[in-house]
């Protein structure tokens, strides 16, 4: 590579210094690329892996079989479950006759990769927008059923409608 | 009876102006700080500490608590007396020099004048060059007593560093004072404040332009400040000469280099812009509408003004420029501003004798 010597301008480095502090002066009065994290939020793509979520049917009924599918497909081993049979006083419950009467997932374990989703044959597992929120034990961060289960459409309309809703709205505009 | 003639009230005056320079120089350099991380966000295109408090204007107090919670942590190996003296000197030269500096002309209080400088030396300028070479000394011993390579290598680069560039300085200032003829620091802002107007053609900055460039650069250096800032480069030098320190001795030491900031700018502004001078006003004709107390404190306000600006330069400068290598900061002190600031004494010499003929 040739290396001309400097001229006399370049070898005072003050003009250089100069057209330099002009820049970053007029970086003061450009736009900030912070997002202010609480009061503003970066958008998400439909196909973020976010917290799981058990799915129910259109009546309400719990959609998990306990077959084990998504336990086995899970690269981290983070989900656990135990099966149960459905009752005859239970129908209303749950879709079909087994069901998982324990279900849990470690959050600490689990990478988000979003295998469990694909490997369900029921559509009652899938990963939705939120993150993953912060605790202090590491025991609040095993989220049993309820807390994976998205809220009843039979009980709270509402909140089933706003878990739903979210989904439904990127499946959109997709 | 000679006790009841000393006038105790002088001392009284004395000790609050020192109590209150002392005071307001740890704010400032508290406040600098963050003014630091504001302007380095908004010249980098982001918002700085705006979280704690409004505007994020406690950060301060939350960096000063943070490093009083931490654990002081003396190395085994090193020299303990030395390594607590080390923050000690540094901070103790940065205030120091805040003695000479005169904030403002007086003020009438209780029928009393009180001037608000606390110590109007002839020698101003050469007790605040003696007591800037007594900061090498809080460089020196904080890295050798640390017992670590790199801490010694970084400070004898500082060091080093330290000593090339008060020579330039001194050189530069010697053309200064060739048009002034005095050393007090308060005659040199008299002077200025007597020219046209409202003193601003009075500012030496405009007879001496290359000694005022000089003197700036060698002032970033003795500050340690970027593109000067080898002996606490971060990515080569591991911290520099505070790495082994924690908690409040490092807060000393940063400290310490805002602190040493300050009073530069402040002696800046006072050689070479007019010090409490406020440009385009007759100071003069304000007091008799205003009154003369008021008058001194709008000059207080000019002074800081102008620290203010030079503060900001030097996050500016610091911002936009990369560091200096060893050999190439040595050249320059040496090789260029030595033989600079003599041309510039030359030349100031030549005009004045013949403008005096």
């Amino acid at each position: 590579m040739e290396q001309t010597p400097l001229n006399l301008m370049e070898r005072l480095y003050l003009p250089s210094i100069f057209k330099g502090m002009a820049i970053t002066f007029s970086h003061i009065f450009k736009k900030k690329a912070t997002i202010s994290y609480p009061e503003e939020q970066r958008p998400f793509s439909p196909v973020f892996r976010g917290l799981h979520v058990l799915n129910r049917d259109e009546e309400g009924r719990e959609n998990c079989t306990a077959c084990g599918l998504c336990a086995v497909a899970c690269p981290a081993e983070a989900i656990t479950m135990e099966a149960a049979e459905r009752q005859p006083n239970e129908e209303h419950l749950y879709h079909e006759e087994k069901y998982a009467a324990k279900y849990e997932i470690n959050m600490l374990r689990c990478i988000f990769c979003g295998l469990c989703e694909e490997a369900c044959p029921k559509d009652a597992i899938y990963m939705s927008e939120t993150f993953a929120p912060s605790n202090f034990t590491r025991q609040g961060f095993i989220y049993s059923k309820d807390q994976l289960l998205i809220p009843d459409p039979n009980t709270d309309k509402e909140k089933y409608q706003v878990a739903k809703g979210l989904r439904e709205l990127n499946k959109k505009n997709k | 009876m000679t006790i009841l003639q000393i006038d105790f009230f002088y001392f009284l005056e004395k000790l609050l102006l020192i109590g209150g320079v002392i005071t307001f120089s740890l704010i400032i350099a508290m406040y600098t700080t963050y003014a630091e991380r504001k302007v380095a966000a908004v010249l980098q295109d982001r918002l700085g500490p705006n979280r704690a408090g409004p505007f994020g204007l406690l950060q301060p107090l939350a960096d000063g608590l943070k490093l009083f919670f931490k654990e002081e942590i003396i190395p085994l190996t090193s020299n303990k007396l030395l390594f607590v003296i080390g923050p000690a000197l540094a901070m103790i030269t940065a205030m120091l020099t805040s003695a000479v500096i005169p904030w403002g002309s007086s003020v009438n209080i209780f029928g009393r004048n009180v001037s608000l400088q606390i110590a109007d030396v002839n020698i101003g300028i050469l007790y605040v060059f003696g007591v800037v070479s007594l900061g090498v000394y809080g460089i020196m011993i904080g890295g050798w007593a640390s017992n670590n390579k790199f801490s010694l290598i970084a400070a004898v680069r500082g060091a080093s560093q330290i000593i090339s560039y008060e020579l330039a300085m001194g050189l530069s200032l010697i053309a200064l004072l060739m048009m002034t003829g005095s050393l007090s620091l308060k005659t040199i802002v008299e002077q200025q404040m007597n020219g046209a107007w409202g003193g601003f053609l009075g500012w030496n900055v405009l007879y001496q332009p290359f000694g005022f460039l000089i003197f700036l650069i060698c002032a970033f250096a003795e500050c340690n400040r970027t593109p000067f800032d080898l002996p606490e480069a971060e990515n080569e030098l591991n911290f520099g000469y505070h790495q082994e320190y924690s908690s409040m001795k490092l807060g000393f030491y940063l400290f310490a280099e805002y602190i040493n900031m300050f009073i530069s700018s402040a002696i800046v502004a006072t050689l070479f812009f007019g010090g409490y001078d406020i440009p385009f006003v007759n100071e003069i004709t304000l007091a008799h509408t205003l009154g003369g107390n008021v008058v001194a404190l709008l000059g207080v306000a000019a002074l800081l003004a102008k620290i203010s600006f030079f503060l900001f330069f030097f996050m500016w400068v610091r911002w936009t420029i990369p560091r200096f290598r060893y050999d190439q900061l040595m050249d320059l002190g040496w090789k260029k501003l030595i033989p600079l600031a003599l041309a510039n004494m030359l030349i100031t010499a030549i005009i004045i004798l013949w403008l005096n003929k």
